[in-house]
């Protein structure tokens, strides 16, 4: 096992420096750059724009900035925003409870009913509850989140004012309650995409099970078909979503880019589409490092994770 | 994220649909008469007198995030909404364009002795009783601290243009301060305006004023203390009960960031926000806003400018009849009835109808064809098989940049192409993502022309000489911004003459020849200035859209509710 998770480290630390370096090349390629925000007003002079770029050090050879970032990097300082000139960590670190919140709670929403559906689906194949599932589920995923999002706000705010309109919560307020009223509009938004992908998971990893020999086995010796449907073919079914939980991680702490920025949600994904489009190379290197090393826990605690639920996998002495 | 103040979030919003013809049928007299403009301050009931104590909250809602905290440092328009709250200028420009006193007790002038030697030698009287939010007095030293820091080699300071200029500052009593000017320079009356003056007592203590923690957590004398932060949300801003001027009335201020344009304006429906300034409200929801009850929507001037603007490097665009015959074959008004739902002001002049050294006498441009494509005739541009004109071998062929995603931009791009087409000229489309365009490709002067919403001014100065001036030139190693590269010996002339008088009869005199001469050279083709749209509930007193501030905040002291 120790093995095993030394590999895993050593694969990890390898793919975070090609992250990094590709990462870095791209954006700092890429045409424009911080100082654009500052120049279409026409207030500031080239002299002006020249001297901040150099005290910034976005004239330096890109490599000499990349090493120095690195070096910076490997002794624990994220660096600073161009924006607010906050440390990256701090800046990440207050816009992770809002995306964990958000995704939380709609990912557990969706996940429960998904698998509710999946499984009627699966058991009932083919009858009028799987196909509308189906049919369901393809316009859910269809649905671009944007539209799907202003459409709740223009309903159930604007029209019926049953929910308010965005935001974590009313300022001045921060109750339990006010919270809780606020999360509905974006949770039920984001939902209803991950829970179209939950239930296809889920019907198509219980038809999976389903169809195996051992649970005609159990049915033939008489088990009580609720038992089998939740000892036998349930907890086998589960496997495969764990690997998918896994992978999901990473998204919990990465945020909704488009449902945070409709509904005023100051998480993770706002974050992101800010500092790139003010180019704060800073912070948006210290987003695309902290999703990498998401990306890598998540995949790892999902093959852990396999282990405890399979015994036939932990004892195969990886 | 594309940060346009012309309305280029259209989205599928379902709100009940506007009809341009509706609003066409309505006519721009019709809107205007809609609108109210000024109506914020034409308050027909008295206004109800202000609270004893600061009371209740406004929360301000914002289409860009205030991130900036440090006045002195890189920022953008919507970092002043904090600016103006916490901290205080020497003096402010009201909406007329008037200097007021704040942390000085008068404008320097000549008359007064404040300002002698030709314009070298300043000298500033301050106001006494002033506290920082730390409850340190206020003196002459923070000032020159202030103005010493703006040009310090290692401080990352926003601009120092003006700055640079002042030599051997001397603190000649604790509320006296003078100092020299290496050359006469009438703008930095105006430069001051907008230069917030920060606590010595605080960052002098700091390492490094660039990482201060005050840049975080800003200290200053104005009617607002900092509050929180929630980043990417809200910064929320106390009354600074010790304030030196009126109010502040409100217990609590809260600049509310939301980043779509439509999401925010939902806010405003729903009652979330109090009021909509900055970019303000689409203009595709303008004719229903005004309609909204309990709400007050005025259409605000502004001083910035929708501009085609040429490089004047470029082959065909260099010359002048070509300019005019673009400029002819322009439909504005349709650009700003059709597009623009009538919202913004034609306009002949690089500076704004407000200001003092506005001159209204320009020709006016009219939408002509004929004459468009008699001046390409004129001057040599023969039609050739493809309908598009050629000479020398050159064919009348550029590309028309803005904005990728500023939907009504595009729209502007589309008519200009059909009417140009008329004319021969062959334009192409060529945008670009806002950190790209306004990147080297602007600043360097990449393009062949670009659609621009920008400012030909110091601050409230007409002095535009960072814009116009051949010295101002960045592709040619110019300290400027003047990326069109105009290079034109008499406007340089008038621009070092308006610089150099005090005398404000004789700098008008100036400046009107200056938009003469642009607007017969054309530079710049001037479309129409901003007249974006804002908001605010019915009861909120003392909102004033201000031409000569950054921000309509810029009063938020003497803002309060009537109960």
């Amino acid at each position: 096992m120790s093995g095993f998770l030394l590999q895993r480290l050593m694969q990890a630390i390898l793919l975070l420096f090609i992250v990094s370096m590709i990462g870095f090349a791209i954006l700092h390629l890429a045409p424009g750059g911080p100082m654009s925000q500052f120049a279409e007003g026409g207030d500031m002079t080239q002299a002006d724009l020249d001297r901040i770029a150099e005290q910034l050090g976005l004239n330096r050879p890109l490599p000499v900035q990349y090493a120095e970032w690195l070096w910076r990097m490997l002794s624990g300082d994220w660096g600073r925003s161009y924006r607010d000139q906050q440390p990256v960590l701090h800046i990440i670190a207050g816009h992770l409870g809002p995306t964990l919140e958000l995704m939380v709670s709609s990912t557990l929403l969706a996940m429960l009913i998904g698998a509710w559906i999946g499984i009627i689906g699966a058991v009932k194949r083919y009858s009028l509850f799987d196909s509308i599932a189906t049919i369901g589920t393809m316009i859910a995923l269809s649905i671009p989140t944007f539209w799907f999002g202003l459409v709740v706000i223009y309903v159930f705010s604007v029209g019926l004012g049953w929910l308010p309109s965005g935001n974590r919560f009313t300022i001045g307020d921060g109750s339990f309650l006010n919270r809780l009223h606020h999360l509905v509009g974006p949770c039920i938004v984001l939902a209803l995409v991950s829970t179209a992908v939950w239930s296809r998971y889920m019907r198509s990893s219980m038809l999976d099970v389903i169809n195996q020999d051992f649970v005609r086995t159990a049915r033939a010796k008489g088990v009580p078909e609720r038992r089998i449907l939740m000892t036998h073919v349930l907890r086998n079914a589960l496997l495969p979503m764990i690997t998918i939980t896994g992978l999901h991680v990473p998204s919990l702490l990465s945020g909704a880019l488009v449902t945070e920025t409709v509904f005023t949600w100051p998480g993770m994904g706002r974050l992101f589409l800010d500092s790139i489009s003010y180019r704060d190379y800073p912070v948006v290197m210290g987003i695309l490092m902290f999703t990498a090393v998401m990306v890598l826990l998540g995949s790892l605690l999902a093959d852990l994770l396999y282990g405890v639920a399979d015994p036939r996998i932990a004892r195969s002495g990886r | 994220m594309t940060k346009n103040s012309d309305g280029s979030v259209t989205s599928a919003f379902p709100m009940p649909a506007i009809h341009r013809r509706d609003l066409l049928a309505l006519g721009a007299g019709g809107l205007l008469a809609a609108s109210g403009v000024g109506s914020a301050r034409a308050q027909t009931k008295p206004a109800p007198p202000p609270p004893a104590k600061p009371t209740g909250q406004v929360v301000v809602g914002l289409s860009q995030e205030p991130t900036a905290f440090n006045p002195l440092m890189p920022g953008i328009e919507v970092d002043e909404t904090v600016w103006m709250q916490i901290f205080n200028t020497l003096w402010v420009a009201d909406p007329q364009g008037n200097l007021i006193p704040d942390l000085a007790v008068e404008i320097p002038s000549e008359a007064n002795g404040g300002i002698s030697e030709g314009g070298l030698a300043w000298k500033v009287k301050l106001r006494d009783g002033v506290t920082w939010h730390d409850g340190t007095p206020f003196t002459a030293e923070d000032v020159k601290y202030t103005l010493e820091l703006i040009v310090a080699p290692g401080f990352k300071s926003r601009t120092r243009v003006g700055h640079a200029l002042v030599k051997d500052i001397k603190v000649t009593g604790p509320r006296e301060i003078s100092w020299r000017m290496e050359k006469a320079y009438a703008p930095y009356l105006a430069l001051l305006s907008n230069t917030y003056i920060v606590p010595k007592h605080i960052l002098e203590k700091a390492a490094d004023p660039n990482t201060a923690p005050f840049n975080g957590a800003p200290v200053g004398t104005g009617p607002f203390k900092w509050g929180t932060r929630t980043p990417g949300d809200n910064i929320q801003l106390v009354a600074n009960e010790k304030f030196h001027g009126k109010g502040p009335y409100l217990e609590r201020a809260v600049l509310k960031y939301v980043p779509d344009r439509t999401a925010l304006y939902a806010q405003f429906r729903t009652g979330q926000v109090d009021l909509i300034i900055g970019t303000g409200i689409p203009a595709n929801f303008y004719a229903e806003a005004v309609k909204l009850p309990g709400r007050k929507v005025v259409k605000i001037p502004s001083a910035s400018l929708e501009i085609l603007m040429p490089n004047l490097e470029h082959p065909v665009l260099k010359e002048k009849a070509v300019r005019q015959a673009l400029y002819a074959s322009i439909n504005k008004q349709a650009i700003i009835d059709i597009i623009y739902y009538g919202l913004h002001i034609p306009t002949e002049s690089f500076a704004p109808q407000e200001s003092w050294a506005y001159n209204p006498n320009l020709p006016k441009q009219t939408y002509d064809l004929a004459l468009a494509n008699k001046i390409l005739d004129d001057a040599g541009w023969k039609r050739s098989g493809s309908g598009t004109r050629m000479k020398n071998g050159v064919p009348l062929e550029f590309a028309v940049s803005t904005t990728t995603g500023a939907a009504l931009r595009e729209q502007c791009q589309q008519l200009m192409m059909q009417d140009w087409a008329q004319v021969g000229v062959k334009m192409t489309i060529n945008n670009m993502p806002a950190a790209v365009i306004w990147g080297e490709f602007y600043t360097r002067s990449k393009f062949d022309s670009l659609i621009v919403g920008t400012a030909f001014r110091t601050v409230i100065d007409p002095d535009p000489a960072h814009r116009f001036g051949s010295d101002a030139i960045p592709a040619k190693s110019g300290a400027g911004a003047n990326q069109m590269q105009w290079q034109n010996a008499e406007a340089d002339k008038l621009m070092k003459a308006g610089q150099e008088t005090f005398d404000q009869a004789k700098r008008k005199e100036i400046y009107f020849k200056l938009q003469e001469l642009v607007r017969e050279e054309l530079p710049i083709l001037p479309i129409y200035q901003y007249a974006p749209v804002e908001g605010y509930k019915e009861g909120l007193i003392g909102y004033e859209p201000n031409v000569n501030a950054r921000q309509n905040t810029w009063n938020m002291g003497s803002w309060y509710w009537a109960r």
